[in-house]
């Protein structure tokens, strides 16, 4: 029997710990910082009616963070829609996660290689594999990363996924946020294996399980499995095993199905007071440089939430540039009609 | 009787199926404990227990297919999809296997299952959560397909849908769920599946709509009839099989049609509405029938869905260049 331990660095002894730099530490710390303000933030903005449904990370900022920080920018990322995290780090701002909570953008996107988020559960894994092969054909030295959670594992998608990167020996990750639920359905509910990680055995491909709290763990996962990618070894399926502290959405009501008691032991399991605790006993972080970094935290969103509340209304005939370079003729009529409906008195 | 919202109607209906016949059976995302996303499951999971009413895992495919097994099984399973958007993973099941096993086994077996599907836009969702695709279902032989707008039909539908031996996707119009009240009776009751209904009567031009714009199109004829036009409401109700007589015969009378749906144009059920009062209708026609529709794209970010929906504003205007010839 394969037994799937969990791999973890952040402990009493903290074990492994200089294999990731310092400055990447504290990098990864500064950007979850962001996150978590950023989610606290635009959590207010949807409460005062700014922003519209929103699907916070808070809880799950190791995760998100540490593993696209372990990419390098060539690699593409697949995201969901709880990804902006991780899109932040490869190189979106977060102006664009407020214009899409705001309706005026139709996924998190941005000129870096990683596809638009995701939002039909586990159906953009195909796509990671698509891409790790046409960048193994192009000659490109680099990976492709779906993100996905627990519940995702039981879309079809997912099994497909994983068996065609094991039958092409594609360096793909599929790196999979085990958060305990899937809105209101626990991981039990959801499948019968111990581990979402001991899948990967079925498809003849790697599974590792980490942390999905200890930021260095997370980090020493992703980048040991992108080397083997490279290396031609293959996919690697990882499971990080993590906790969503807040909502599913702003649209959600956790208290309705979450036990408190499951909540407040992962209350103490939060990923920042891990990693700045570590830290700090390093002497990599004093209380100042964490105030410092909070502050920068705050005046990065801000300015985000003005660039995005600037932007103009929409031009209502915007949602029609998009769909083809060619625009078939019904088309450009109908484009046309809600031109004309628009300009017309209101009858 | 009392005055209660679709959410309510459908809840209730669902509660006495329960009770009342021990093969039905709840399954789908998120329906047990937190009662659906959108309400319409709650309190059932703590009454019927988790063997009635089970929360399943996140996969279309296996609620439809699962559900198809215990319907040829002797099970009455009403399955949910949590937003239309998420049906296509389980569209598979529904086009190869739901809508062929009776004519593919010679009717030795059948499928009596309910697909409650909630769809539609107008609720400033994220992308994916506000689509109407009940054009794919339509053209989906074995298939029926129906959509209430009123309590009183959801209720009525819901009980006609599992008295079925047919598969039968049960639209739910997520705009209308909470927005009006009516009376409805408290006993059991079926609206029959097929026959359109009236939803308010006219001479000068039928409207023919369902789901959430039924009642943008009552709007738009309560403010044509201050204007001495007399518009005929039809709310169709049944997408599949349509009550081809019943359009022949507002049309028949009115001599003019428009037709309006949410969903794109292109290929839009609107089409088969017009086809439909061509072969019933033609010579009694007195004007091109008009289509108001979504348009040919992807359902919009919310910041545009009051361009992209039908409004007031492209309906009275279709329906006022319908009159004018
Ligand atoms: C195909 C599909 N089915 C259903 C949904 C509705 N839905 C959105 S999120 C969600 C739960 C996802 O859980 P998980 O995969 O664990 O990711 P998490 O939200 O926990 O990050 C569901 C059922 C969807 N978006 N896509
Ligand atoms: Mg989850």
């Amino acid at each position: 029997m394969e037994t799937w331990p969990l791999y973890r660095v952040l402990g009493p002894e903290a074990t492994d710990s200089d294999r990731v730099p310092d400055a990447i530490k504290l990098k990864i710390y500064e950007d979850m910082v962001l996150l978590r303000s950023f989610d606290e933030k635009t959590i207010t903005l949807q409460r005062q009616g700014r922003v519209g449904t929103f699907p916070p990370s808070i809880g799950q900022e190791a995760a998100e963070i540490a593993s696209a920080h372990a990419l390098s920018k060539q690699d593409w990322i697949a995201p969901s829609y709880r990804d902006h995290g991780a899109l932040y780090v490869h190189g979106v701002p977060f102006e664009n996660v407020i214009l899409f909570a705001m309706g005026k953008a139709s996924s998190i996107s941005g000129d870096v290689r990683a596809l638009p988020t995701s939002i039909p559960i586990a159906t953009h894994l195909p796509h990671a594999v698509g891409l790790a092969w046409a960048a193994r054909q192009r000659g490109e030295s680099v990976v492709a990363m779906a993100y996905f959670g627990d519940g995702g594992t039981s879309e079809g998608d997912f099994h497909e996924a994983l068996n065609f990167a094991g039958v092409l020996k594609a360096p793909v990750i599929f790196f999979c946020q085990n958060n305990g639920w899937a809105i209101s359905v626990p991981v039990r509910l959801q499948t019968a294996s111990e581990t979402l990680a001991q899948k990967a055995l079925a498809y003849g491909i790697s599974g590792v399980r980490v942390d999905g709290n200890d930021a260095l763990a997370v980090y020493q996962a992703v980048q040991a499995a992108r080397e083997r990618a490279l290396a031609g070894a293959g996919p690697t399926l990882i499971e990080a095993v993590t906790y969503r502290l807040g909502p599913h959405t702003t649209a959600d009501d956790p208290t309705r199905y979450r036990p408190r008691e499951e909540l407040e032991a992962w209350q103490s399991q939060d990923p920042l007071l891990r990693l700045g605790q570590y830290l700090a006993e390093r002497g990599l972080l004093s209380e100042a440089d964490q105030e410092a970094m909070q502050a920068r935290a705050r005046d990065w969103i801000n300015q985000a939430i003005e660039a995005a509340e600037a932007t103009p209304p929409v031009d209502p005939t915007a949602m029609f540039r998009y769909l083809y370079s060619d625009p078939p003729l019904r088309l450009r009529q109908q484009m046309a009609q809600l031109q004309a409906a628009l300009q017309e008195e209101v009858p | 009787m009392a005055e209660i919202n679709m959410v309510t109607a459908i809840n209730q209906t669902l509660a006495d199926l329960l009770a009342q016949d021990p093969r039905v059976v709840l399954l789908g995302e998120d329906i047990g404990l937190n009662g659906g996303v959108f309400r319409v499951t709650e309190g059932l999971y703590e009454r019927f227990g988790r063997e009635r009413v089970m929360d399943t895992p996140l996969a279309e495919s296996g609620i439809i297919g699962a559900a198809i097994g215990m319907a040829v099984g002797g099970l009455r399973p009403i399955a949910e999809i949590q937003f239309m958007g998420f049906l296509y993973p389980g569209l598979d099941q529904l086009i190869s296997h739901a809508g062929r096993i009776r004519h593919r086994s010679l009717a030795a077996l059948t499928v009596p299952m309910v697909v409650r599907i909630p769809y539609g836009g107008g609720i400033r969702a994220p992308e994916q959560h506000a689509d109407s695709a009940e054009a794919y279902l339509v053209h989906t032989p074995g298939l029926k397909v129906v959509v209430p707008s009123t309590p009183y039909d959801a209720k009525g539908l819901l009980y006609a849908a599992l008295a079925q031996d047919s598969p039968v996707a049960f639209l739910e119009p997520i705009r209308l769920y909470r927005l009006g009240r009516m009376e409805v009776p408290e006993e059991r009751y079926q609206v029959p599946i097929g026959p359109l209904r009236v939803a308010r009567e006219g001479r000068d031009l039928s409207v023919f709509a369902w789901g959430a714009m039924v009642p943008l199109a009552l709007r738009c004829a309560e403010r044509l009839a201050e204007e001495g036009v007399s518009v005929e409401v039809i709310d169709l109700r049944t997408l599949s099989p349509l009550d081809i007589e019943g359009i022949g015969a507002s049309v028949r009378k009115t001599g003019r049609a428009v037709v309006v749906h949410e969903a794109p144009q292109t290929g839009g059920v609107g089409a088969e509405v017009v086809a439909t009062i061509n072969e019933t209708a033609f010579w009694w026609l007195k004007a091109p029938v008009a289509r108001v529709t979504g348009f040919d794209l992807p359902y919009p970010p919310y910041a545009w869905e009051e361009f992209y929906l039908p409004d007031e504003r492209r309906l009275l205007k279709a329906v006022r260049e319908t009159l004018r010839d």
